[in-house]
């Protein structure tokens, strides 16, 4: 029984500034970019405002949704983060689910989800300065002693810290924990059929057709979905967090 | 033999980095028993019932990533057997 669990393989490198790199991770995220961005840009093909066709009532629905989602989330002002939501949602989720197609997820690898939660972290720190101006944002590291200030330093660089492990750890945890269903079942198979005297036979993991779909399910698409709808719920209560004082500010 | 206790160590160390499992297993539990209350009581607002409790049970699982991440550090990149 062999159990191979390792990082993401490193594909070519690009031989300029002493050799760039790119592993698997990369190359799979550009091609899910490309799949997303045909997918969208097929979907808002010729538009019309009657007689809409099945594709445009798919797409309307889609958007539907996520400004609704964002709408609650965030009110009002929050809407022209949108399209960002919408994006991050999408990219985190494919990435997630790149699982059964045979690629090594990309959210598996820390680099990825650190990048959407750096994102988070400089659009709530923007915010916050736009929101209370620069003296109101390092005033709010003063709170509500100056003494606290390595703590409210510590607590918000913590944010994107943690966003980033739970989504990375949860997608790496499933891709362990399946690996080692598979190697678990790949060694009882061979127990069940030691009997038969032909080594050809003996390492058929037939085990290993249709259990597995089991994890899959959770781990693929249950888990997918909810690290996606997570960052994304995050992202919102944290940005509409930052943009708060400024709606304070608006009713009195 | 430094190797090998530093190897071996490292393991138990990955094992007991997994009993901060125990936390977000409870807060979950609780959370979810909480939200089985609260649709009992109000069935109409069980949509958001339901999300908010997943929102909270997400939050209450980051100390058990944290741990899992530390376990999987110890085990597949272990850092202290480059000390040796």
């Amino acid at each position: 029984m062999d159990i191979n669990i390792q990082g993401p393989k490193i594909l070519f490198t690009i031989p300029v500034l002493g050799g760039i790199e790119i592993s698997e991770t990369v190359v799979c995220q550009w091609i899910f970019m490309v799949i997303i961005i045909a997918v969208a840009l097929w979907l808002v093909r010729d538009m019309k405002r009657k007689s809409i066709s099945g594709k445009q009532a798919a797409a309307e629905i889609i958007v539907n949704m996520l400004n609704k989602l964002v709408l609650d989330t965030m009110g009002k002002t929050g809407l022209k983060y949108a399209p960002y939501i919408g994006t991050l949602f999408i990219m985190s989720f494919m990435g997630s689910i790149s699982g059964i197609f045979g690629f090594r997820p990309y959210t598996a690898n820390i680099a990825v989800t650190a990048a959407f939660a750096l994102v988070t972290f400089v659009m709530t720190q923007y915010m916050s300065i736009k929101s209370s101006g620069l003296k109101g944002w390092v005033k709010s590291y003063m709170e509500p002693t100056p003494l606290l200030l390595p703590l409210n330093i510590i607590s918000n660089l913590a944010t994107p810290v943690s966003i980033a492990f739970r989504h990375f750890g949860n997608i790496f945890a499933g891709t362990v924990v399946t690996a080692l269903v598979y190697g678990a079942l790949a060694s009882l198979s061979a127990v069940v059929l030691q009997w038969i005297p032909n080594a050809f036979i003996n390492s058929i993991p037939f085990l290993q057709v249709g259990i597995p779909a089991v994890l899959s399910l959770y781990f693929d698409w249950f888990g997918a979905f909810m690290q996606a709808y997570i960052i994304c719920m995050l992202t919102m209560v944290f940005v509409a967090d930052a943009c708060a004082v400024e709606d304070a500010q608006n009713v009195a | 033999m430094e190797r090998a206790i530093v190897l071996a160590a490292s393991a138990i160390g990955a094992g007991i980095a997994l009993i901060a499992g125990l936390g977000p297993g409870i807060g979950q539990g609780f959370a979810a028993g909480k939200a089985c209350e609260a649709v009992g009581r109000q069935p109409e607002a069980m949509s958001q019932i339901r999300s908010t409790m997943l929102f909270g049970c997400a939050l209450a699982e980051s100390t058990g990533i944290y741990a899992l991440v530390i376990a999987a550090v110890l085990v597949f990149a272990n850092p202290l057997v480059g000390l040796l």
